[in-house]
């Protein structure tokens, strides 16, 4: 008998998790990727906003404040990159410049710094800013993380800390018990007591499971990108046009890598299976990215991507438990800013809603930071020789856009929550990110794959199951 | 730290070339640095005939093309590292690198040669809408897989570039029973060379769709579709001209780009055109004493005129050595009508160490055309040419005594003629 089920190992279900691990509680995360944080954590804007968007008096906005004011106590508790970067919300004309002062209201209110430049002030920091810009508002407490490393960063400690995890598994079916809820996927059933829907787009059908007339329904929205070569420096700051009722725009963000991001459009889709970008959303991209920012970078793409926001028909987070479903909890509508609010998503959980229904030892053995993985680029001449003599497949470069050692892969692909496909390796230690998207180091890293999980190189897969890269043996 | 008089990075074809040349040239105390596991560069997993043609008057193997400057190196003593990652230069010309052995080491060189290949344009690179499952790969990628590790990555395949790679791998995939179902170009001429449409493509009855693209992918975990369409002169694809293959497998053959980043790291002026650094006619970059030759410096579709570039690079980079650099006037090539570089791009006209070969190629296929050099307006040569591809560099060559004492730059320029 479980205590918890958690569907959904992205930022929301993997943070909850996490902090769960604390206390003495059998849990189980379920997902039906096969690996950690693959889909709305894989691809979004990557931005800790710091919360002067959303309104007053929504969820949105209370847990997005919180959220942002751990994260860099997270990262460095996980080892995960984080770059204060700072933000600048860049108005053209009166119109927008009123918008922005709303925004700084709203700031002030919370708590947020900001600060006032002039167009031109904020051209000399960002020369690459449309000289159609009249006004700056910043802030300098925005940042960048790499969402899925944190998330799987989460998922790692948890399991460490005893909670189980299952991948490749789909939910199918969730019956009510005596005791609580029978969850059933493709390959088990979990008896537990409380069920946690942390399952993004698919929210609504896992709440269909249970209830007979669920209160929302997902409307997912595309996001399409570029992303553009770490070889250019376009901005230091994020770079967001006023908000509209439409969202937060096409933005220039700076990544954790030193990469730059360029969009993303927001377009309804009626099949949460259509995952791909579209000519339309990218010219959209292109279009609407010049209005604030000059010499766009697009012909330095290294490759386009496009996620979906888990929005749903209510324009607030949905985080309760389900009217009509005692012990079944819904953390839905995690659209953004659902990264920057996840541990504070994670908080609210834990206290306003799981408080009274469970018993709250701690764990005595829980640790809640993680052995930091060793990264050749970052350290010093002298730590690197002293690595590669304890192991020399430190000094094995594998990729050779990000400079990965076959020591990193062997690693990532070893530890807790490890990597288990092409694909894993990537989202983990970065070959195949760089400007060659993997042309030259992807038949290098299938070999270690196959060699480290030791079977066959056409088992090797890069992402699910059924996406084996190699056809068969050539005689 | 360890001095070496030249260090050559990449151990290719352009790399041993130069290495062998240097010791020719008397310039002893040298190494080559090679982060793959043996020296032959992408020579090794081109595994079919075609190679040599000029320099040994045979038809050879990529690999036995290799094997022969291998040779060479080792009987000329050449010092060569393998699995040694170079990974910053330094104004300075210290080289850092990487390996298993020695970890991360320094080392000085007076003259460096960058000779470190190119890599293929990704499918990032070209902006193909639609999902992105497994079975898409890069030919070279593919090539790599079945040539190297012995493997096939798919059995219905579709292409898309008519770069030489993908042709060649049009033909070695059906040879090994997939079905290639077509080639779409995106413009209206191929980028290979003809003799690999004619043998890769034509004697398979493998269609060839110029002015076409691929305007869609379908799969979730692998390829199960795609859709390619018909494209405009704006290059834009033309609503209803959809056609649709159902295929396991898509090769991107859609150009290669020489590797420029260490270049880059230290400021060497690059040739937006190439985008490889701008020469002169020793080979020499804009940074003193870092010379570039091969891939590295601009796409080669020959081996043969890789390892004669090369020669030329290190005999360069010896004479630097011994006269340190050329004095004098400088003058720039620049690329006239139809015309989309030239190497090298810069001459010491009052310094000229011997005669120039001028290599380039055409924006545009040009069924006859004439070459016209000049200086300003003397016209120093023309030269009438038959069929001009893009896909195949040019060469013209200017004596010592043509070049010495220009003023003007140089252009070279291609009329249509009938
Ligand atoms: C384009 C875009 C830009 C964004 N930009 C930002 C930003 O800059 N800052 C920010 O704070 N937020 C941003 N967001 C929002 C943020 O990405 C999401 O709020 C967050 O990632 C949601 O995390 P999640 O864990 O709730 O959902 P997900 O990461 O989608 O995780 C849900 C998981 O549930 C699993 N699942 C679903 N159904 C089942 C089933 N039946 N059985 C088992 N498992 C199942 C899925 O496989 C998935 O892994 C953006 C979103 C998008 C799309
Ligand atoms: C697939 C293909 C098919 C071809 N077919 C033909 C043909 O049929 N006939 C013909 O004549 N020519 C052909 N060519 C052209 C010719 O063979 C190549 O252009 C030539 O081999 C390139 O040599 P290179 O030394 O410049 O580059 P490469 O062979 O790529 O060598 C560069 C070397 O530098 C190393 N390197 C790069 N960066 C670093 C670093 N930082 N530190 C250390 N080492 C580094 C690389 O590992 C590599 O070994 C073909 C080319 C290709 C790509």
């Amino acid at each position: 008998m479980y205590d918890l089920v958690i569907i959904g190992a992205g930022i929301t279900g993997t943070m909850l998790a996490r902090k769960l691990s604390a206390f003495k509680l059998k849990a189980v995360l379920i997902d039906r990727e096969n690996d950690i944080a693959n889909e709305a954590t894989m691809a979004n804007s990557a931005i800790v906003h710091t919360g002067y968007d959303p309104e007053e008096g929504t969820l949105k906005g209370l847990l997005n404040v919180r959220g942002a004011r751990q994260y860099e106590q997270i990262c460095r508790d996980l080892h995960c990159g984080y770059k204060l970067t700072g933000a600048y919300v860049a108005a053209c004309g009166e119109e927008e410049e009123k918008v922005q002062d709303e925004l700084a209201e709203r700031a002030e209110k919370r708590g947020i710094a900001y600060e006032w430049l002039s167009g031109d002030e904020a051209r000399t920091h960002e020369p690459n800013l449309s000289k159609h810009v009249t006004r700056v508002l910043s802030f300098p407490e925005t940042a960048v993380v790499y969402p899925w490393e944190v998330a799987i960063a989460c998922a790692e400690v948890a399991v460490n800390n005893g909670t189980e995890l299952r991948l490749n598994e789909t939910v199918c079916a969730i019956d009510r018990t005596d005791s609580g809820w029978c969850v059933k996927t493709d390959k088990g059933e979990y008896e537990t007591k409380i069920v946690i829907n942390a399952a993004g787009v698919a929210a609504d059908k896992i709440y269909g499971m249970v209830g007979d007339h669920p209160s929302f329904t997902m409307t997912p929205k595309k996001g399409e990108y570029f992303v553009i070569d770490n070889d250019v420096h376009y901005t230091d700051h994020i770079i967001y046009p006023v908000p509209t009722a439409k969202g937060k725009g096409v933005l220039a963000v700076p990544t954790v890598y030193g990469n730059t991001l360029l969009g993303p459009n927001s377009e309804r889709v009626e099949d949460p299976d259509e995952r791909g970008c579209t000519f339309a959303g990218l010219d959209y991209v292109r279009e609407n990215l010049v209005k604030i920012m000059r010499n766009p970078p697009f012909n330095k793409t290294i490759r386009n991507f496009a996620g979906l926001r888990p929005s749903s028909s209510c324009s607030d987070f949905i985080i309760e438990e389900a009217p009509d479903a005692e012990n079944f909890i819904n953390v839905a509508s995690i659209e953004s800013p659902g990264l920057a609010s996840a541990p504070a998503v994670a908080d609210y959980v834990i206290e306003e809603l799981l408080k009274d229904k469970l018993t709250w030892d701690k764990n005595p053995d829980a640790r809640m930071d993680r052995e930091a993985p060793v990264v050749m680029a970052k350290l010093s001449e002298e730590e690197k020789k002293a690595k590669i003599a304890e192991n020399p497949l430190y000094g094995k470069i594998i990729c050779r856009c990000e400079q990965i050692s076959e020591g990193e892969i062997v690693d990532c692909i070893r530890r807790t929550c490890g990597a288990r496909s092409v694909k894993g390796v990537k989202k983990r230690v970065r070959p195949g990110m760089g400007r060659c998207q993997g042309g030259f180091c992807e038949p290098r890293v299938l070999n270690i794959l196959a060699r480290e999980l030791n079977c066959s190189p056409l088992d090797v897969v890069l992402d699910s199951p059924a996406s084996r890269i190699l056809e068969k043996e050539n005689r | 730290m360890k001095h070496y008089d030249a260090v050559v990075i990449g151990g290719g074809s352009a790399g041993l070339s130069a290495a062998v040349t240097l010791k020719k040239q008397g310039i002893e105390n040298i190494i080559v640095l090679e982060k793959d596991g043996e020296t032959g560069g992408i020579l090794q997993q081109c595994i079919h005939n075609g190679f040599g043609l000029q320099t040994f008057k045979e038809q050879l193997s990529g690999p036995a093309y290799a094997e022969r400057f291998i040779d060479q190196a080792a009987e000329a003593g050449v010092e060569v590292l393998t699995d040694t990652m170079v990974t910053h230069i330094g104004a300075d010309k210290t080289i850092e690198y990487v390996n298993s052995t020695e970890g991360y080491a320094k080392i000085q060189a007076d003259a460096i040669i960058l000779a470190v290949g190119c890599y293929e344009r990704s499918r990032g690179a070209v902006e193909i809408p639609g999902e992105r499952p497994t079975g898409i790969y890069t030919a070279g990628q593919a090539q790599r897989y079945l040539n190297i590790d012995g493997y096939l990555v798919g059995k219905k395949v579709f292409i898309l570039g008519s770069g030489d790679i993908g042709l060649i791998m049009a033909r070695r995939m059906t040879l090994e029973g997939a079905k290639v179902y077509g080639v779409a170009e995106l413009m209206p001429y191929s980028n290979g060379l003809p003799r690999n449409i004619k043998q890769c493509l034509e004697d398979f009855g493998i269609p060839l769709y110029l002015s076409h693209t691929v305007t869609h992918i379908y799969g979730h975990d692998r390829l199960e579709r795609i859709e390619v369409s018909a494209v405009d002169e704006k290059r834009k694809p033309v609503p209803g001209t959809e056609m649709y293959f159902d295929v396991d497998t898509l090769l991107l053959s859609v150009g290669l780009i020489p590797e420029n980043h260490l270049a880059d790291e230290i400021g060497v002026v690059m040739n937006p055109r190439t985008r490889g650094p701008v020469v002169d006619e020793n080979y020499m970059t804009s940074v003193e004493g870092i010379f570039a030759c091969g891939n590295g410096l601009h796409v080669h579709d020959l081996v043969d005129f890789v390892t004669m570039e090369a020669a030329r690079a290190a005999e360069g980079a010896a004479r630097w050595l011994k006269n340190g650099s050329s004095a004098g006037r400088v003058i720039r090539t620049e690329a006239g009508s139809n015309v989309s570089y030239i190497v090298p791009g810069l001459l010491h006209t009052d310094a000229m160490p011997g005669n120039v070969e001028f290599f380039f190629r055409v924006t545009r296929p040009l069924d006859a055309g004439e070459i016209i050099v000049r200086s300003g307006e003397k016209v120093l040569r023309t030269l009438k040419k038959k069929k001009l591809m893009p896909s195949e560099m040019e060469r013209v060559l200017l004596t010592k005594q043509q070049l010495t004492g220009l003023e003007d730059n140089l252009t070279i320029e291609v009329k249509e003629t009938e």
